[in-house]
């Protein structure tokens, strides 16, 4: 029987675009044009961040590093390693090892910061120079590297990965939360905090109208730059919502406790968590 | 079973909203809510159906801008346009040679009603027609500079060229406009931000603080821009005394009369005229060249070192 073979695209239109907030553009820029934005606002971050947020950002970075409660217990036999992705300014990188020094008199843990962009990176470095963890010991290292792939980064070796308002500017989230998985030691714990959904609807409208509206203003008039700020907001409302990034990490391999999520201010921000087994 | 009348109104009061309460949080739970949301597919995945019904769909439903009219434009809402205004002029106020604020004050305080008389000035005349009809535009590339070198000597290209050089500046692009609505007017607006150099130029004012702010009082007394009016408002009271009194005693009234009875400056059509002689040109459009700003500045300094030398 003659079979008439049809050519089928082995393309769908999925893998070739892909969404830069509103914009639809071919996958292969995205990562291009997300490291435009990033270096554009690499110098303003920080006070761009406490203007846009008001200053709730460092709350929200505060608890997410109480929660983890991360650092070598005291008796334990092995310093942890930490992972810190896309945390080119190092906020959460130096927290963090603040918090373990604090609480668990922690000061054998590394650290590596890794962020695919260049110029952020290069903040933090500058940054590092005036803390303390500049003391000659090579406990914190700044590597370039792109979060879906970290090719310079072996399997099992890190035992916390953390990445803070990052995840949301991957091309694609679950290559970046399997690379998570590869990566981690089994106990290794995967946490993310990332903007997501507002669920009260009151509340929801009153975000919206302000991260629409004011946002990019702000952004136009202390950082000279309305459009990226106009895309981080974008980039905002086409995150996947709590239950959805929850499944996610789950298809990952990650083993998530119940919740999985804790929403901080409404659903504004959220914190993910977790486990590798 | 006490019955509802029998109770008296605060009684009665305390136990329906006690009801409703109670009522309203086990139907409104958390689990039920994510169970209803479950239910419609709006929980787990995005609802493929999404992108067909728009009503659904995951772009903001509470906060749409309308169309923009042309390439880069930003439909502004009123509060928008209000808090850019405060911004900018703060901004502007305390830093002036920062571009952005300057750009946001403009857009932001030129209203629809003064680009609209601009609009009708350009179509009574027939040069402003042109203007409008072929929608020039002066960028860093659209004027040949060596060209403009070999012209004669007191013609208008030659003279803008030279004022580059003696500023030390090069013609740069000018930012495009995002903020106005109606492209006819935004293209208004774009072409008076990029004939700014040639005011300069024909009136011989130099870029520092001073020669801005006289070119601006210049600009609002024949253009008529808001922003330009506000500069010459505000600008003047940061500077210093000697600079107050040049300003208010020479230039503030070369720029009141040459402005007021000159010929409308936006209805010139520059790159058609640029071997045309300039001292021509001042005189048909009615504009008094005012004194060199560089040169009484450096005067006055000689006349400050000599002083403190004696």
């Amino acid at each position: 029987m003659p079979m008439l073979a049809r050519p089928v695209s082995s393309q769908t239109p999925d893998d070739e675009t892909t969404h830069f907030g509103y914009k639809t553009i071919k996958r292969e820029d995205k990562e291009k044009m997300v490291g435009g934005v990033f270096s554009s606002v690499a110098s303003n971050y920080d006070l761009m961040n406490d203007v846009m947020s008001m200053g709730v950002h460092r709350l929200w970075k505060n608890h997410f590093i109480n929660r983890l409660d991360a650092g070598m217990r005291p008796g334990s036999n092995r310093p942890l390693d930490f992972l810190d992705v896309a945390g080119g300014t190092g906020d959460i990188a130096f927290g963090l090892l603040e918090h373990a020094e604090k609480r668990f008199n922690d000061r054998a843990s590394t650290m590596t910061i890794a962020d695919i962009n260049p110029d952020m990176l290069r903040e933090g470095e500058l940054r590092y120079q005036s803390t303390k963890w500049n003391d000659g010991s090579d406990r914190v290292n700044f590597l370039v590297q792109n979060g879906e792939t970290m090719d310079q980064i072996e399997d099992n070796s890190k035992d916390v990965y953390t990445i803070a308002f990052g995840i949301r500017n991957f091309t694609n989230i679950q290559a970046g939360l399997d690379t998570a998985y590869r990566i981690l030691r089994p106990g290794g714990i995967f946490a993310c905090l990332e903007f997501s959904q507002v669920d009260n609807a009151a509340i929801d409208y009153i975000y919206q109208a302000y991260s629409f509206s004011l946002l990019p203003l702000m952004g136009q008039l202390i950082a000279n730059d309305r459009d990226s700020y106009q895309y981080l907001v974008e980039s905002i409302r086409k995150f996947p919502k709590q239950e959805e990034f929850k499944g996610m990490i789950e298809k990952a391999g990650f083993y998530v406790p119940e919740k999985g999520y804790e929403n901080l201010t409404f659903g504004v921000a959220s914190i993910h968590i977790g486990v590798k087994l | 079973m006490y019955r509802l009348s029998k109770l008296s109104h605060a009684q009665r009061t305390f136990f329906l909203a006690a009801t409703a309460s109670i009522l309203g949080s086990m139907i409104f739970s958390e689990n039920n809510t994510l169970a209803t949301k479950m239910e419609k597919g709006q929980l787990h995945y995005k609802d493929p159906n999404a992108i067909f019904n728009k009503l659904t769909s995951e772009d903001n439903l509470y906060f749409k801008r309308g169309k923009p009219q042309y390439p880069g434009h930003v439909p502004l809402f009123l509060h928008e346009k209000i808090l850019m205004v405060l911004g900018s002029s703060i901004g502007s106020y305390f830093h002036p040679e920062r571009n952005e604020f300057i750009v946001g004050l403009g857009e932001s305080t030129a209203i629809s009603p003064v680009l609209r008389s601009l609009q009708t000035q350009m179509l009574s005349d027939p040069v402003g027609r042109q203007l409008l009809r072929e929608r020039p535009r002066i960028t860093s590339t659209s004027l040949n500079l060596e060209y403009l070198r070999l012209l004669p000597e007191n013609s208008i290209g030659n003279t803008y060229i030279k004022w580059l050089d003696r500023e030390g500046v090069s013609p740069d692009t000018r930012v495009p406009v995002r903020f106005i609505e109606d492209e006819e007017l935004a293209y208004i607006y774009q072409r008076y931000r990029e004939c700014h150099d040639f005011y300069h130029a024909v009136t011989g004012l130099p870029i520092i603080i001073e020669g801005e702010i006289a070119v601006k009082v210049f600009e609002f007394m024949n253009i008529g821009i808001p922003m330009s009016g506000l500069g010459a408002l505000f600008a003047p009271l940061r500077l210093k005394r000697s600079q107050k009194e040049r300003l208010y005693n020479i230039y503030y009234p070369w720029a009141f009369r040459s402005g007021l009875n000159s010929k409308p400056l936006i209805n010139v059509y520059w790159e058609n005229i640029l071997t045309k002689d300039v001292n021509e040109f001042r005189a048909e459009m009615g504009i008094e060249q005012p004194p060199d700003l560089r040169n009484l500045r450096k005067e006055y300094f000689e006349k400050l070192k000599k002083a403190k030398k004696v």
